[in-house]
């Protein structure tokens, strides 16, 4: 098995990344963040950097439960509110969701959970233009590969700090930047259904997805040469096809050309356009 | 001309802001001034920011002295009797528009380098917006003879040793850098290959080498600043801070160059009629390969 390191300095990705909120946030004006904190680790990490980039009185904290949410996710953000010192409101979705879910009752998890993700949106984007933040997003680079988010749900937002650090990498660095032990040490989970964990649901692990997607992605390795690095060939099979199946979710919906000049196509300018 | 104080701007710029970018471009000349900087080199694209894509026809400029942006930066050159590099976008009379570089001295546009190397891969789009650039020359300053590279230039061997063979003794790299390649070392990977490399022609061609680079973001990429400066021998004379905006100074010991060079005459030896031949039999002799000029 080659050995494949994905340590990162994190004092060095904290400067980076804390510059990158305070600066993209700023130049459009703004000098707030709106983050969803779903007492995982991942949002815990992203609140963290917005706090230290905007100080923790310009970073909302939404906690935003389903019934069937584990108490202790709750739990976990408020330790991570408390620690910070930024505001916070809780807005339970169970409201929300019912009458929805109610009307298809054989809905499957997949589209309950999908719901779930998209009323958080509807939250989030609400308490933005409230507190006159920006959307802070949390994916990471695992989720964004693997596709494992929900379209115009968790995946929509002004600007992601995390979403060229692989878990394995979000893990160091929230070590690095305090995130309380409970949230650093339980198994990741969306949380959308009692029980569940990302590891089960997508059939993998972290660890060996991260280091996979490392030398598919980053170190360009043809699928045939992480096979002879040591990864099962049906896991490698598994992840190329999870990686290009959901690249749909990586980019802005398709526009049909027909003028000379079209967006994203040749209508092309930085969103940091004229600041 | 026994020493020269060189300032090496690290700056933010606005996207496409030319006017606001000049502002900050004659704030900091008069810092510098202030500071005794003899000589002050901006980033490249210092004038405009960087990934301009169809911005690129809207900011360029010319280096003249009717040009509303270069008629201010040369009144300032003569006025604080400081030399300037400034990045640019450069339109010809063709309308072929140029990643470029100027130098500026005592009210006189002295030299403007067109980028030669565009790179347009990986993250880079250069060459879908902006024409090559075709020579490298060196050129006579009150400080000396000087060379001017942006980049990717200097990522090919050729052009700082052509400015080498044309007898630059300092070279002025800028540069407006993409920070990439984060893992457990204390600086990225793109910081690192580019001081590797500047100490290399320092060392290689026993001259001085300076470097600066673009701070801050453009949507989401980072550029780390960090300016630099070698001397003849190699020795790193001054460090700027990674990502973050500062004015770094240093002073250029130029009798550096008599004492290393007396050490180590590898300008004395280089065989450049010999690297002259080969190339002209390499380059004839590859008829499958495609010149690219």
């Amino acid at each position: 098995m080659t050995n494949i390191s994905l340590d990162i300095n994190t004092d060095l990705a904290r400067q980076i990344l804390t510059q990158f909120l305070r600066e993209e946030i700023t130049r459009t004006g703004l000098s707030r963040a709106v983050v969803g904190l779903s007492g995982g680790i991942d949002s815990a990490l992203a609140c963290c950097l917005a706090a230290e980039a905007l100080g923790p009185h310009n970073v909302l904290a939404v906690c935003m439960p389903y019934r069937t949410s584990a108490a202790e996710s709750l739990e976990h953000a408020q330790l991570l509110i408390a620690q910070l010192g930024v505001p916070s409101l809780t807005v339970p979705i169970t409201d929300m969701a019912e009458p929805l879910l109610n009307r298809f009752p054989d809905m499957s998890n997949l589209r309950r959970g999908n719901i779930m993700a998209r009323l958080r949106m509807i939250v989030l984007y609400d308490q933005s233009a409230a507190f006159g933040g920006l959307v802070v997003g949390t994916g990471n680079k695992t989720e964004i590969m693997l596709g494992y988010s929900t379209l115009f749900g968790d995946s929509a937002h002004a600007l992601n700090p995390l979403g060229d650090l692989y878990k394995t990498q979000v893990r160091q660095l929230a070590r690095a930047l305090g995130v309380p032990a409970p949230i650093l040490d339980k198994a990741p989970s969306a949380d959308l259904w009692p029980g569940q964990t990302d590891e089960a649901e997508m059939g993998l692990t972290y660890a060996r997805a991260d280091q996979l997607l490392y030398l598919l992605v980053d170190q360009r390795y043809k699928p045939e040469e992480c096979v002879a690095a040591g990864f099962d060939a049906g896991f490698v099979r598994t992840v190329v096809d999870r990686l290009r199946r959901n690249h749909f979710k990586r980019v802005m919906p398709l526009v049909a050309k027909l003028s000379n000049r079209t967006v994203g196509y040749d209508f092309l300018y930085l969103r940091d356009w004229g600041t | 001309m026994p020493a020269l104080t060189l300032g090496l701007a690290q700056i933010k710029t606005k996207l496409g802001a030319v006017q606001a970018n000049l502002e900050k471009h004659l704030a900091l000349i008069d810092d510098a001034a202030k500071a005794g900087v003899q000589l002050l080199v901006f980033p490249e694209l210092s004038l405009t920011g960087y990934v301009l894509q169809d911005l690129v026809p809207t900011v360029a400029c010319a280096p003249t002295p009717d040009d509303p942006v270069f008629s201010q930066l040369l009144a300032v050159s003569r006025a604080r009797n400081l030399d300037l590099v400034v990045g640019f976008v450069d339109e010809d009379q063709r309308n072929r528009f140029y990643i470029a570089s100027a130098y500026l001295s005592q009210g006189r546009v002295v030299h403007v380098h067109h980028k030669v190397y565009l790179p347009t891969y990986g993250l880079f789009d250069e060459g879908r917006f902006f024409a090559w650039g075709d020579a490298v020359r060196a050129f006579d300053t009150r400080f000396g003879r000087l060379g001017m590279l942006i980049c990717e230039d200097f990522w090919h061997a050729s052009a700082p040793y052509l400015l080498w063979l044309d007898g630059a003794d300092v070279m002025l790299f800028a540069s407006a850098s993409p920070g990439r390649g984060l893992n457990s070392a204390p600086t990225l990977e793109s910081a690192r290959w580019v001081e590797h490399v500047l100490k290399a022609y320092a060392s290689l061609f026993t001259t001085f080498v300076a470097h600066t680079n673009k701070v801050g973001f453009e949507d989401g990429l980072n550029f780390w600043g960090g300016a630099v400066a070698f001397d003849p021998n190699g020795d790193q004379l001054v460090q700027g801070p990674y990502h973050e905006e500062a004015l770094v100074v240093t002073t250029l010991d130029l009798n550096q160059l008599h004492r290393t060079r007396a050490r180590l005459p590898l300008l004395r030896d280089e065989r450049h009629a010999l690297v002259a031949r080969e190339i002209a039999r390499i380059t004839a002799g590859s008829a499958g390969a495609r010149d690219k000029g």
